[in-house]
């Protein structure tokens, strides 16, 4: 291994930019003319907009336009749209109601878009926007996800009379029930998945700009996939065709999901550049971010596991209701389905399962992928099931985990999803022992000794990521393929540029991709840039998310640089006078085999462009290749995390003490960027376990509009985690490699929510455990523990 | 924000007669409210005072068992202060519990006593320590300056210049942050004083900071934290949010309470 090759710690390239505040954000953009974007929202949760009174503000000194839906309709603007169609039981389309980007007639969610004021400076924007009179007729609301499809709930879209989505299953309903029918044991849990704000460190922004001589637009613009941008925004909301707009994210700080989706500002900024002749920037403020980024998770649960007399699971039932807010966000439908359900089997081998999962409007934001996405909601229902279950049968939870373990591979589970490999058994066993498993009782002793309560908790993951299979994602309803891109540009100087389809907003992309280019070429790693978020430079591309990048994005690199070794071994043929089957290419060396006859690559970059040895008819001059990579299975990281944890029942404040993270990720390419994923996954699942929660009132309103009432973790409410890995290399793609930058989102919620059970008694603590939940719920272990 | 009129006054005097032209104008010293509060269009002042360069409102002197912090001392200053570390050391504890360090570095003693934040924590330490509050115009007992949210005894273009502590015998603060904002959700400051006690609620208050009467006359008789076994305030009049009904608020100023006399020694 190299110093800067697979599998060495090389520090981040582009961190210097980042830390020394030199990285160039979206509003750090600014275009000659510029004007700015002030969007008036809706106050309210539900109303009826009966008219817009904007005379007032378009007189004020420096406002150029409003625009209300009304212009939009008027220019044929397509509504944001959702991408992957989901079926219900009897085969219907989901009911889809229409999500204009500028509110026509109808308000759905407080923070719905009403109308826009774009004026010189966003001072006056704003200033203006206070004297746009809009005229509301408000209507009831309905924010709960339980009753949203309740009858006499007040009614959204008037497609979904029920405001419900979709009514949807999978699995084997009667196997299921059978398996039911002949259990010694059934556990049931009703659990709730809380909504979450993303909260990504750099908020939202646009800069919507038109050429008048070119006739065509750019939009520079905070996403995970620019490409998939410019593909709805031309294709569905019809702002250009795709040659005539280009989409650029530059360096974008952290999206966790939530800027995978196309919003309605981003579209405002560009078809407005047009229409004002200026070009339009926005940028979101904090609470603007809380109201309009769509949330994630907000999921009500029935669930039950039967197992037989030994403790073996027999079969495994879900309903769920998911709500997914006021409209459909981009990838909305398929997070509760499609990312949820197929996840159900976890690490278990569970002959039959049968979900059934409704997803429902509400007048709250969107819900759509936070971070694991789908994948943490099937963890969470899974670990706790398994956790309350043997503590219902009286198993140890380890032993129980152990017992219903898969360790045949390859393994069909009844929920589509076939695990190509792993070692379960291995990763529990490293984790027990790395948390003093064994000793916990003392240490629950000594806790007990101080008038404290302590607890530990188990979470055995798994996640389907590397996403995924065109044509399998197709036949489920997505409405894009899932392959990848990567193009090689050799320089004549052998310097190296590879434009990739995959976005970095925080992974460290431009430096475990120029490892892979730097091990493979033999080059230095300095010598390898890694070009990305542009579609003018990039041809195309499916964007981060899924924990994709690595198992499919680099993947598609690994296939152009095949190419590029292939075409280069010609060059080298030609060069070194022999046939290319007996070129030889070793640490940036091409040499002929069993001669000391050699060229580095620099050099044969060189002869390839200057092409003197070689005649251009038979040899195309050159070294630059393509390549698109789709991947044949999804890939399945999975691990065991352990919480232990200590409440005072006093007061309900809990202190994690240990925390215990094993993780298989297959090939690691730089370990301590995996580290780092794993360090930050953990620190949100903690966040949703114990700090954040977003919330409405009845009426709508969210309570949690700034970080004055939405906890995020802080440094301080952590601690330093132990973690380990184990490895089984990915046998579907090239590089073995599964993908980490989910796995503590999804791995730690139910272990913190398993160790806090653990240390009160029972198994009422919803999340987020805050301390004035765990007062109430530490309250009755005291009491209990005064009966006995 | 919206537009104000700008004057940066260069004595108190010339402060309060400005303050008494434009009685919708605000004063400024550290603006850890005053400013967040403006940006969010929540307050649109006609004026803005600002007093960041009447430097005799800055220091801190102990004479005679009293520890006197001029209005516009940042709560850093306080919180390092040796001199008030070595005579009420729960007010420098205090003081470095408030905000984080953009906040203790800006804000103001002054400042955070006028605004009677009812989540605030200096009101608390006034209230136990029997504090006096001093203004350009008379001297207010803590006991009479603040009266209920965000409301005091300051008049019209009245400006507090410094807030006297009399040195306590025994002294100390228990704060129970808020998950979120990290301000008081529960702050209790239990102090007693040429023997008597006193115990002051910020946090939990409906209307602000408050005493507990019957905590004082328990820990006057025992200052120990059994004294306090079996008391508790009422949940009536407490605030209750998202973070903490009253009921939680109402258990927690006990417990906070018995921790702040358990530590106050």
């Amino acid at each position: 291994m190299s110093a800067t090759g697979i599998g060495a710690s090389v520090r981040r390239k582009e961190d210097f930019r980042f830390i020394t505040g030199k990285g160039r954000y979206t509003d750090d953009i600014n275009r000659h003319g510029q004007a700015h974007a002030f969007f008036i929202r809706s106050p309210h949760a539900h109303a009826t907009i009966n008219g817009i009174d904007a005379s007032a503000a378009r007189k004020m000194k420096g406002v150029l336009a409003v625009f209300t839906g009304d212009d939009l309709a008027a220019d044929k603007v397509g509504g944001l749209i959702c991408g992957w169609m989901i079926h219900s039981k009897d085969g219907s389309p989901m009911k889809a109601g229409a999500h204009p980007a500028l509110a026509q007639g109808k308000v759905r969610y407080v923070g719905d878009h009403v109308a826009v004021v774009i004026a010189d400076t966003y001072a006056i924007a704003r200033e203006a926007a206070e004297k746009v009179v809009v005229d509301y007729d408000v209507l009831p609301a309905i924010v709960d996800t339980a009753t949203a499809a309740a009858t006499g709930a007040p009614v959204l879209h008037d497609v979904a009379p029920n405001n419900t989505v979709y009514d949807w299953k999978l699995g084997d309903k009667d196997a299921t029930d059978a398996a039911f029918a002949r259990a010694k044991h059934v556990t049931t849990l009703e659990i709730v998945n809380n909504r979450l704000a993303p909260n990504p460190m750099e908020p939202r922004a646009a800069v919507g700009e038109y050429d008048e001589g070119s006739e065509s637009f750019t939009l520079y613009t905070t996403s995970q996939n620019p490409h998939v941008a410019r593909l709805v925004l031309s294709a569905f909301i019809g702002i250009a065709p795709e040659h005539k707009l280009r989409v650029v994210a530059p360096d974008v700080g952290g999206g966790f999901g939530s800027k995978i989706f196309i919003y309605a500002e981003e579209t405002i900024c560009v078809w407005a550049a047009k229409k004002v002749r200026r070009p339009v920037k926005w940028t979101s403020d904090r609470t603007e971010a809380f109201l309009s980024d769509a949330h994630g998770r907000d999921h009500v649960t029935h669930a039950q596991l039967a197992m037989d007399e030994t403790g073996k699971i027999l079969g495994l039932r879900v309903k769920t209701t998911a709500n997914l807010g006021a409209y459909l966000s981009t990838f909305s439908s398929a997070v509760p389905t499609y990312l949820y359900a197929p996840l159900l089997s976890g690490q278990y081998n569970i002959p039959a399962i049968y979900a059934e999962v409704d997803g429902v409007y509400t007048n709250t934001a969107p819900v759509d992928a936070y971070r694991g996405a789908g994948r943490p909601e099937a963890t969470f229902v899974v670990e706790r099931l398994m956790e309350v279950a043997a503590r219902e049968i009286g198993r140890d939870p380890a032993d129980f985990r152990r017992q219903n373990f898969v360790t045949q591979f390859p393994h069909q589970t009844p929920v589509i999803m076939c695990y190509d490999g792993g070692d379960y058994p291995q990763a529990l066993d490293k984790a027990l022992e790395l948390a003093d498993y064994a000793n916990i009782s003392k240490r629950k002793a000594e806790s007990a000794r101080k008038g404290l309560l302590r607890g530990i908790g188990i979470s055995a993951y798994i996640e389907a990521c590397g996403i995924a299979p065109s044509a399998a994602v197709g036949s489920l309803g997505a409405g894009v393929g899932l392959w990848e891109s990567a193009e090689i540009r050799v320089n004549p100087v052998g310097t190296v540029e590879v434009l990739t389809g995959s976005h970095a907003h925080g992974q460290g992309h431009e430096t475990t991709f120029a490892q892979l280019v730097s091990d493979r070429l033999g080059i230095s790693i300095d010598n390898v840039a890694i070009i990305h978020g542009d579609t003018d430079k990039v041809q195309m591309g499916m964007g981060t998310y899924g924990s994709r990048s690595g198992a499919v994005g680099m993947s598609a690199i690994v296939k152009a640089l095949d190419k590029i070794e292939a075409k280069a071994k010609k060059v080298a043929g030609h060069v070194l006078e022999a046939s290319p089957d007996d070129i030889e290419f070793k640490d940036g060396k091409f040499s002929v085999k069993g001669t000391d006859k050699e060229i580095d690559f620099a050099s044969l970059a060189l002869q390839a462009y200057i092409a003197h040895k070689f005649s251009g008819q038979e040899l195309e001059p050159g070294l630059k290749e393509g390549a698109f990579y789709d991947p044949t299975n999804f890939t399945f990281p999975a691990g065991v995390h352990i919480c232990e944890l200590e409440i005072d029942p006093q007061t309900g404040i809990v202190t994690i003490d240990k925390w215990t993270a094993v993780d298989d990720f297959g090939n690691l390419i730089n370990p301590m960027i995996v580290e780092g994923q794993v360090h930050g996954g953990i620190a949100q699942g903690i966040g949703q376990a114990l700090f954040e929660g977003v919330v409405y009132n009845k009426d709508g309103q969210l309570l949690t509009a700034s970080y004055m009432d939405y906890q995020m973790p802080r440094a301080g409410d952590l601690l330093s985690y132990d973690i380990a890995v184990t490895n089984t290399p990915c046998p579907s793609n090239p590089l073995g490699i599964k993908g980490c930058g989910e796995a503590g989102a999804i791995a730690a919620p139910p272990a913190v929510v398993n160790a806090l059970t653990d240390a009160v008694g029972h198994e009422d603590v919803p999340m987020p455990a805050t301390p004035q939940v765990l007062w109430r719920a530490a309250q009755r272990a005291v009491l209990k523990a005064a009966a006995e | 924000m919206y537009e104000f009129a700008y004057h940066r006054p260069g004595s108190v005097a010339e402060a309060a007669k400005l303050a008494g032209d434009h009685t919708d104008g605000k004063l400024l010293a550290g603006g850890q409210t005053l400013l967040p509060t403006m940006k969010q269009r929540l307050a649109g002042p006609s004026d803005i005072i600002d007093l960041s360069r009447l430097d005799d409102l800055r220091g801190i002197s102990v004479k005679d068992g009293v520890v006197t912090i001029k209005a516009l001392t940042r709560h850093a200053a306080v919180a390092t202060s040796a001199e008030v570390k070595a005579a009420i050391p729960a007010l420098a504890e205090l003081a470095g519990m408030i905000g984080d360090p953009a906040v203790r570095n800006k804000g103001t003693i002054g400042g955070s006593v006028a605004n009677n934040d009812p989540a605030a924590d200096y009101p608390s330490a006034c209230l136990a320590l029997g504090a006096t509050i001093t203004t350009n115009k008379r001297a207010i007992k803590a006991d009479d300056f603040f009266q209920g949210m965000f409301e005091t005894a300051l008049e019209e273009g009245e400006i507090i210049t410094s807030i006297s502590f009399p040195v306590p015998e025994k002294a100390n603060y228990q704060k129970f942050r808020n998950p979120a904002s990290r301000y008081a959700l529960v702050g209790v400051f239990v102090a007693k004083t040429a023997g008597h006690v006193r115990v002051a609620v910020t946090g939990a208050g409906a209307s602000g900071v408050f005493r507990v009467r019957d905590f004082e006359a328990a820990l006057e008789a025992n200052f120990a934290p059994a004294a306090l076994d079996g008391k508790s305030v009422s949940a009536s009049g407490l605030n209750s949010d998202i973070h903490a009904d009253a009921e939680y608020r109402a258990h927690l100023i006990t417990v906070m309470a018995k921790r702040a006399v358990a530590a106050a020694g």
